[in-house]
């Protein structure tokens, strides 16, 4: 039995719903292990609220890492700041999510502590060896049941393999985490954001999200009929890597195996082909319906549902019945 | 400038992948290529000594004696020499990144470039072990790279989960290259030709100090469970009926 820590990076509101899979998983894994845990939150001023809407999740404390030089929190920073609270804390290991943020900083965490890490975890489970761990490998062709060889390790995970955690009785005692006592690295200046439009809801926690390819033409066409199917169904909005490449669509869309993976209750493909590596990131959705003038596209070899025809003709209609 | 970029030989992404009947890997059919991420990661070395700079590009990897193919056409797309660090075991990102750190401090280069991920194990851990091990900033998942015109520093867009996201590093620093940072070129033949008279140094991984512990083991693999292909909708109302349905809007 021993200690471990949780980190999750945070702006106050928005990336909230991300956290609670990452607990969740935590959770099962304390449960197997006996071990306590804490959470780690790191960001800008003013994320306490934050921490208090954490606190029902079984953390035994959470660490509000809170300042002005982590508003936008670079790895160099998030690591220097989450191996020390390591060391308070006395965790053995580490776990957060693979988020652009997790894998940016994990694995230079597991690299500074000479720790194993497993990423893109999926599930875990108890067996006379000790604790194993499923991951994705080959755009998830493969699925590989990994452990480790010692008793401590970095884990990252996917947040769409895993729900809400279970709420607990006892309430997370919320500590400040002094980051002046940290000697933060200084060789990364952090320049600006160009954020993507934050009208429709985050596209790894939607429960619908309506996806598109390079059929849909150009960046006008995209929103009209991919943004007002998504605004139809409260879904959020896709893309393939073709659609991205070729500026129909921003880059924080793209769904697949280096873009976002998302698990929706349904998914619409519409005008996508369903490559190996875009169904890597939307093959575990619950329905999936494809819309697709070629009737041989790959895409309907894995859709509940398909439709063969023009999408330009069909999602106009969906959304006007809808 | 000298910039390093590291290659690693991966099975041809489109390719279906399968098992053999041990439940390994089945690398019968496999045609090998350089990982797509470690190419546009080249790409950019050889795009950033074609705007103008005096750069010498450094082309790495750790792997058999197999490997040279693909650093044969490493140094083609423009790579001047390359580096194979002679090692028979599983590639695991922890002994891989302490083999790729030894390199370095014998280069000494300005900026390591690589790609972000490689497209078989998908690990996505060497390029910011690498960045820890030596002490370097990092930049992972680059959209776009300049160089600040003292040459000291790059400034780097990112591919982050909420749009794009902008840093300055201090050089020497790691940057690991995104789909969008380019488009690489084709090689041409002459490219080819020429490149076999550039150096390719063998090294044994043994030079290096003894092996870094794997701290993991794979037990199995599998398929994961096959989707099934549905059926075929004929008509939008029935197309509406299914949507009502799954989004729980009866």
């Amino acid at each position: 039995m021993g200690n471990l820590l949780v980190l999750a990076e945070t702006d106050g509101s928005r990336s909230l719903a991300g956290i609670l899979p990452l607990l969740d998983f935590t959770q099962k894994l304390a449960e197997e292990t006996g071990d306590t845990f804490d959470l780690l939150l790191i960001g800008g001023t003013g994320i306490e609220g934050a921490a208090a809407a954490l606190q029902g999740y079984g953390a035994r404390h959470i660490l509000l890492a809170a300042s002005a030089e982590l508003l936008h929190p670079t790895a160099d920073k998030a690591a220097a700041v989450c191996e020390a609270a390591m060391e308070q804390t006395d965790s053995r290991s580490l776990i957060g999510l693979a988020s652009s943020f997790g894998r940016d900083v994990l694995p230079r965490i597991a690299a500074h502590l000479d720790l194993p890490m497993i990423s893109d975890v999926v599930q875990v489970e108890k067996t006379a060896n000790g604790l194993q761990f499923q991951r994705p490998m080959y755009a998830g062709n493969i699925l590989a049941t990994v452990r480790m060889t010692g008793d401590a390790g970095v884990l990252s995970v996917r947040g769409t393999a895993f729900g809400v955690p279970q709420s607990t009785e006892t309430v997370s005692e919320i500590r400040p985490f002094d980051v002046g006592n940290v000697t933060l690295p200084q060789g990364t200046t952090w320049v600006s954001l160009e954020e993507g439009d934050q009208k429709r809801p985050d596209l790894t926690a939607a429960t619908v999200v309506v996806s598109g390819g390079r059929p849909l033409r150009d960046a006008e066409t995209f929103e009209r009929l991919l943004g007002g199917l998504a605004d139809k169904l409260g879904g959020a909005v896709g893309a393939t890597r073709a659609a991205v490449d070729s500026e129909i669509a921003p880059n924080e869309l793209q769904v697949g195996q280096t873009g976002k993976t998302v698990a929706p209750q349904l998914y619409i493909a519409a005008g996508v082909s369903g490559s190996i590596q875009h169904l890597a990131g939307m093959k575990d959705s619950k329905v999936i319906i494809a819309i697709n003038s070629d009737a041989d596209a790959p895409i309907f070899e894995v859709a509940d549902y398909g439709m063969v025809g023009d999408l330009h003709e069909i999602l106009p209609q969906l959304i006007d019945k809808l | 400038m000298k910039i390093l970029v590291s290659i690693k030989r991966v099975p041809d992404p489109y390719a279906k992948v399968r098992l053999d009947a041990n439940g390994n890997i089945d690398e019968s059919d496999f045609s090998w290529v350089i990982n797509p991420f470690d190419e546009i990661a080249l790409e950019e070395a050889v795009r950033i000594r074609e705007s103008g700079l005096t750069v010498e590009i450094v082309a790495v990897s750790i792997g058999t004696s197999e490997w040279d193919t693909q650093l044969k056409t490493a140094l083609a797309m423009g790579a001047d020499r390359a580096i194979l660090v002679l090692d028979d075991e599983p590639a695991d990102p922890g002994s891989v990144s302490h083999l790729l750190a030894a390199v370095a401090r014998r280069e000494q280069p300005d900026l390591i470039l690589m790609g972000k991920q490689a497209t078989d194990d998908d690990f996505n851990q060497t390029v910011q072990r690498l960045a820890a091990i030596l002490d370097y900033p990092q930049a992972t998942f680059a959209s776009a790279i300049q160089l600040t015109p003292d040459g000291r520093h790059a400034r780097v867009t990112r591919e982050v989960d909420a749009g794009r996201e902008t840093l300055e590093v201090a050089l020497p620093a790691v940057i690991s290259a995104d789909l969008r940072l380019n488009e690489p070129r084709y090689v041409a033949l002459p490219a080819i030709i020429k490149a076999r008279s550039k150096p390719l140094e063998q090294i044994p991984a043994s030079e290096f100090g003894t092996r870094r512990p794997v701290g993991s083991q794979t037990i199995k693999m599998e398929m994961p469970p096959r989707r099934s292909a549905g059926r075929k909708v004929q008509s939008i109302d029935e197309l509406v009926t299914i949507i009502r349905t799954a989004t729980g809007r009866n």
